[in-house]
């Protein structure tokens, strides 16, 4: 069983007895941890049979709930995109005061409890908060509102995008943009054909995962939605609600669209990996690489 | 020579700036700001009131719990990833993202539902006596699965690059395999293991979606802090929920200076390496 070259002596921990038993005991906790969850949801959806499933997926709440979750992300990933992109442009093509600074920033939604981020929405937009008196006299709903839930969504993706192209566009350096313009490329014309397909890959895997995130927050979105049945209760919220009605079925119905997407998530993030998607940043050091920009690792020189 | 050579640095920045300021700065700013017109006493009364004070308690150990229990499972999860080749390995590899991807609240129901007492894993818990469910143990269960990815992927690609020639020499100089690991492999891993580690106990402090289905959120005993602050909000008690906020926050930019350190420490011990 051992697959060590011969010739040269077995690693640390090859071990045939050893070996079995770690890989034994590491898949048992995967499959508890990991893959009984995922089994679960299934298996609960369908309990009472395809139809009581259907049916539960038909009802008009979840139906609603599914719209305003895809109507969510399509206003708040494409923006969220944008401003990816131009701090990634920003950041790694100019050197400026404050650089580091603003990539800490950006960083922050990461490190904050998604209810800390629901209750500060509270206080700019509520009525108890910094703009809501006069947006109430203005007669403008922002809060248990659509602008509510895409606003607190935006928050907690902020850095998504950001952090897939920054590390990557800093490896990349800047001749390809410089030499594009000295031969008299316009802005934008360097950034669609030298940028972008350079980072099409990243750009694409940052997409995903802010995609995920965003129909999935339940959090900051609790908070800022107000939980209205059929009106604002978003996907994630929807389950939560069917799940204190007793309604396991159609709980579990629901959060299968979700685990669903989850999975068709991390298939797509390994499809992008493959493209080298997501290697700029193998190490998480989130707002450590305009200091050391790093491309491969094994080619740092000791 | 000009030092901006390429276009776009206005309107990049601008709408850099614009975007952080009204998504990220203005409500954190909010918050701070109604926090501290709360005065120094009231804000004192609220934040170490019994009820908030158990509240950071049951959620710093359950962190703790959860951080450490991830240290041991991904640390070995890691490892056999890396280090070990068996079918299934490129599967389990994409799984280990799976807490990220998957949605909290779905994590949530489906959690409880396995260690409820009537449970896949809760019924054979409840034969040897062991609550999870709406308990604090339900508490970290939570935590752990949402945090799990954080350790798996930061010590992977350092196990990765770790140079084989280390462990050789070690090895001809006649360690053992349990001496190679701890005297060699581990301080090798230590500067990653331990910003992971950060990123998982932060996690863990500030994690709500996946926890309340399963904690039992009673007061005193398994409410976690964002909960109590999602409570004084329902009751309108807008200055306490205010001030537990904040506590949060402070916890938060508290772990991202730490993590933000120990990152670096990490970076540098490994370009040195």
């Amino acid at each position: 069983m051992s697959n060590s070259v011969k010739g040269r002596p077995s690693r640390v921990g090859d071990a045939p007895a050893f070996r079995r038993a770690l890989i034994g005991i590491v898949l048992t906790l995967v499959a508890i941890v990991i893959v009984a969850p995922l089994v679960v949801i299934g298996y609960q959806a369908f309990s009472q049979g395809i139809a009581v499933y259907a049916a539960a997926i038909a009802h008009p709440d979840t139906l609603h709930a599914i719209g305003l979750t895809v109507v969510t992300a399509l206003i708040a990933v494409p923006i969220n995109t944008a401003f990816g992109v131009a701090a990634a442009w920003a950041i790694t093509k100019f050197d400026f005061r404050g650089r580091r600074f603003l990539l800490v920033v950006i960083e922050i939604p990461f490190s904050i409890s998604p209810i800390v981020a629901g209750v500060a929405y509270l206080f700019v937009y509520g009525l108890q908060g910094l703009f809501g008196p006069a947006l109430e006299q203005a007669d403008i709903k922002i809060l248990f509102a659509l602008p509510g839930i895409v606003l607190a969504s935006m928050f907690v993706t902020a850095p998504f995008v950001a952090r897939e192209l920054i590390p990557l566009m800093q490896a990349q350096g800047r001749d390809l943009e410089e030499a594009a313009t000295s031969l008299g490329a316009s802005g934008w014309r360097t950034f669609f054909s030298v940028t972008l397909p350079n980072i099409r890959w990243a750009l694409l895997y940052g997409v995903v995962l802010c995609n995920a995130r965003v129909m999935g927050e339940f959090g900051a979105v609790s908070v800022v939605s107000g939980n209205i049945r059929g009106q604002t209760n978003t996907l994630p919220l929807h389950i939560e609600l069917l799940y204190h009605d007793y309604q396991t079925a159609g709980a579990f119905a629901a959060a299968s669209i979700l685990a669903l997407l989850a999975v068709v998530t991390l298939v797509a993030k390994v499809l992008l990996e493959r493209q080298g998607a997501g290697r700029a940043r193998r190490r998480p050091a989130l707002a450590a690489p305009v200091a050391a920009p790093k491309t491969a690792s094994a080619e740092v020189p000791s | 020579m000009a030092r901006r050579i390429l276009p776009g640095f206005p309107l990049a920045l601008g709408i850099t700036l614009v975007y952080v300021s009204i998504i990220v700065v203005l409500p954190l700013g909010a918050l701070v700001f109604k926090a501290a017109s709360l005065g120094f006493e009231d804000y004192w009364r609220i934040v170490s009131s019994p009820r908030a004070v158990a509240s950071y308690r049951v959620t710093a150990l359950s962190a703790l719990a959860a951080t450490v229990f991830n240290l041991v499972f991904g640390m070995a999860l890691a490892w056999v990833l890396v280090r070990y080749r068996f079918p299934g390995r490129r599967f389990i590899d994409a799984l280990v993202d799976l807490p990220f991807a998957l949605p909290t609240a779905v994590a949530g129901i489906a959690l409880t539902t396995l260690f409820a007492e009537n449970g896949w894993f809760g019924q054979a818990l409840a034969q040897a006596g062991i609550k999870v469910a709406y308990t604090p143990l339900g508490i970290m269960v939570a935590m752990a699965f949402t945090s799990l990815p954080f350790i798996v992927r930061t010590v992977q690609p350092v196990l990765e690059d770790l140079d084989p020639a280390l462990e050789e020499a070690a090895q001809t100089l006649g360690g053992s395999d349990r001496s190679i690991f701890l005297r060699v492999i581990l301080p090798l891993l230590a500067p990653a293991l331990l910003a992971g580690l950060s990123l998982s106990f932060a996690r863990s402090l500030g994690e709500f979606g996946a926890i309340i289905f399963i904690a039992g959120n009673q007061p005193m005993s398994t409410e976690i802090t964002a909960l109590l602050a999602f409570i004084r909000l329902e009751e309108y008690d807008y200055q306490a929920a205010a001030a537990i906020a904040s506590v949060l926050l402070i916890t938060a930019f508290l772990m991202l200076a730490i993590t933000n350190i120990l990152q670096a420490r990490a970076l540098r011990y490994t370009a040195r390496g």
